[in-house]
């Protein structure tokens, strides 16, 4: 990278301040000025990085920090700990219904990845022994509905289509009914990609979710998001209610704050993550591999 | 806003609704500080005029003139790129139509031939846009296709030939040398038309933006840039951290999913919204 690393960073300015002999308070607050800074270039959204500095600020200034012989890396420890509290736990699993046919609807504005993930997802249930059904409700996406089926067929996933001239409720439920007529016993909802400001396209996902109540509604966020991740998933899981968020294109070099943004306004855990194109490219999310990412280590 | 005096507070505020428009924390930090100097220099006294000023120099930064546009009446190659999902084939099909309105003769070249259905999509859009399309099969190699395409634009004397090319992250080797490659068959086949290379970036895109600027910038000469998604809420504010770093313009906007949805950029309006919302809030108070 071009430029210094946080940890670097930290090292300089405490080095410096040691000289003086004790480090104060205020020492402490130039270096969390520094990992600020950190947090807003990955992305993480204003607010969050300001409410989360105040937290971290309390403990970093305490004993640990104020009398280590490394206080650059104490920092650095308190702050990864409370970024990995901060993401919850790993290995968030996908939940089944206990009796019936689950149902997993994926939602997200356009381009985040629904379609290609829903495939991802849907080998995955598969590879647990589950008969996965995937159901094309984007009707408006030129060449959606193809998209799904050549993912389906690809991962060897039946998909359910009516075409683009029913409304997406309406194939979501002959959806299920054909599951249950074919012995599916999950089903995956691709839906249209949409922005969370159309109020329409935003009552249509709230109309399929009254009549499917789906086990896990899936927020696909793209991980290269700024800083309006958190307009987007208060406002997803305000209207809609999400159970979980997939992280889509970690393939790339983002450091990926949105995935902080996300949980903390959502509160909601990143189930996976997707890193790359094919369809087996899902992993499961590392919280602390997360935090260390976003701080650039 | 409500400031009445010029202070830090009121220059952090200044900074704050940089950095959540996605600019970054180096360009905002810098055009404050340059910000703050001409204050100084133009001894002003008023926030109101501190924040007039500062649309201003951003205004200045982004101006685009119109011969940035001349390729669109010669005879010109459209080679557009970027990364996964972020409006590429879309964009195409609205330029597709725009041009078809201009009376000008398009073709389009399906050139992703990876993405599930790509090509499907790009020949729908060809059919809204009512232009040709030069395909060829799922997985087929789209140098080959392009070179296809050169050939039909040439003896059917087209005035526009657009490249669609598959979404592809720019830190992945193999995919951005088969852009090179795909970029050496235009220069080599038909280096005597124009060449625009457009980078789409989606505008709810964070810092990664930059990035992606930067590395595509090494493979391929890229004249502009298309930001989409504006109609959403975010402000798409790292256009201007990749002007200011990498010079390169932003030429067109998206501005939803319908053929007509595509505008030329306007450094006007599209300053005034980035500080829009906080004058909402202010009236709001
Ligand atoms: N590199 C990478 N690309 C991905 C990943 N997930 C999806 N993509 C790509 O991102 C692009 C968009 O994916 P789609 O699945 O079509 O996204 P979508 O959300 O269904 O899009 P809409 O239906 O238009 O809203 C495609 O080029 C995918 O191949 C990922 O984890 N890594
Ligand atoms: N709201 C909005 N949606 C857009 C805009 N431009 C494109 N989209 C949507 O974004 C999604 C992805 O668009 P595509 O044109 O398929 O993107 P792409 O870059 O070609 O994607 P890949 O080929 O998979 O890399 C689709 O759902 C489009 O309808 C825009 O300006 N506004
Ligand atoms: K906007
Ligand atoms: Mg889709
Ligand atoms: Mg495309």
């Amino acid at each position: 990278m071009a430029f210094e690393s946080l940890s670097d960073k930290l090292q300089n300015i405490f080095s410096g301040l040691k000289k003086k002999g004790k480090l104060s308070e205020k020492d402490v607050k130039t270096a969390l000025r520094e990992v600020k800074l950190a947090l807003l270039e990955a992305d993480v959204n204003f607010k969050v990085v300001k409410t989360f500095i105040k937290n971290v600020q309390e403990r970093a200034t305490g004993h640990e920090v104020l009398e280590s012989l490394t206080p650059g890396q104490q920092v650095i420890k308190i702050v990864n700990e409370e970024l990995v509290k901060l993401m919850g736990d790993s290995n968030n699993e996908l939940t089944y219904n206990k009796e019936g046919i689950t149902v997993v609807m994926m939602v997200g504005l356009q381009g985040a990845g629904k379609t290609t993930t829903s495939a991802k997802i849907s080998g995955l249930i598969k590879k647990k022994g589950k008969k996965p059904l995937l159901v094309a409700c984007d009707i408006y996406r030129p060449a959606a509905i193809k998209q799904l089926q050549i993912v389906g067929e690809q991962i060897d996933v039946p998909v359910f289509t009516m075409g683009d001239n029913h409304k997406p409720v309406n194939i979501a439920k002959a959806g299920l009914e054909y599951a249950t007529k074919n012995g599916n016993d999950v089903v995956i909802i691709d839906t249209a990609g949409r922005l969370h400001i159309d109020e329409t396209m935003m009552d249509e996902l709230v109309e399929i979710k009254d009549s499917l109540n789906p086990q896990e509604t899936l927020l696909v966020v793209d991980a290269m998001t700024g800083q309006d991740a958190v307009t987007v998933a208060e406002t997803f899981n305000n209207q809609i209610g999400v159970d979980g968020v997939i992280l889509t294109k970690l393939d790339g070099d983002t450091r990926g704050g949105a995935a902080i943004s996300v949980r903390f306004v959502t509160d909601k855990p990143i189930k996976f993550v997707g890193m790359g194109e094919k369809l087996t490219d899902l992993e499961p999310f590392h919280p602390d591999r997360m935090a260390s990412r976003i701080l650039g280590m | 806003s409500s400031f009445s005096s010029i202070d830090e507070e009121f220059y952090e505020e200044l900074e704050e609704t940089l950095i959540v428009s996605d600019l970054g924390v180096d360009t905002t930090l810098k055009i404050i500080e340059n910000l703050k100097e001409k204050v100084k220099e133009n001894k002003v006294k008023d926030p109101q005029d501190v924040k007039q000023l500062l649309m201003e120099e951003i205004k200045n930064l982004l101006k685009i003139e119109e011969t940035e546009y001349a390729f669109e009446n010669k005879k010109s190659v459209i080679l557009v790129i970027g990364v996964n999902g972020v409006g590429k084939t879309t964009t195409i099909g609205k330029l597709a139509h725009q041009f078809k309105q201009d009376k000008k003769k398009v073709i389009l070249a399906a050139a992703d031939t990876f993405r599930a259905a790509a090509i499907d999509q790009l020949i729908e859009w060809a059919n809204r846009a009512n232009v040709e399309i030069i395909a060829q099969q799922a997985n087929s190699d789209p140098g080959a296709v392009v070179y296809d395409a050169v050939a039909a634009a040439k003896s059917r004397k087209a005035d526009i030939l657009i490249c669609d090319t598959a979404g592809r992250l720019h830190n992945k080797k193999n995919l951005m040398e088969e852009l090179r490659k795909i970029n050496k068959i235009i220069e080599r086949e038909y280096g005597e038309v124009h060449k625009e290379t457009l980078l789409v970036l989606d505008s709810t895109t964070g810092q990664n933006a930059l990035q992606q600027a930067k590395q595509f910038k090494e493979i391929a000469n890229i004249t502009g840039i298309v930001l989409t998604k504006l109609d959403g809420t975010a402000k798409g504010g790292i256009a201007i951290a990749i002007q200011s770093e990498l010079q390169v313009p932003v030429k067109y906007i998206g501005v939803g999913e319908g053929v007509e949805d595509l505008q030329k950029f306007d450094a006007e309006s599209f300053v005034e919204a980035l500080f829009a919302k906080e004058d909402e809030e202010a009236e709001s108070l």
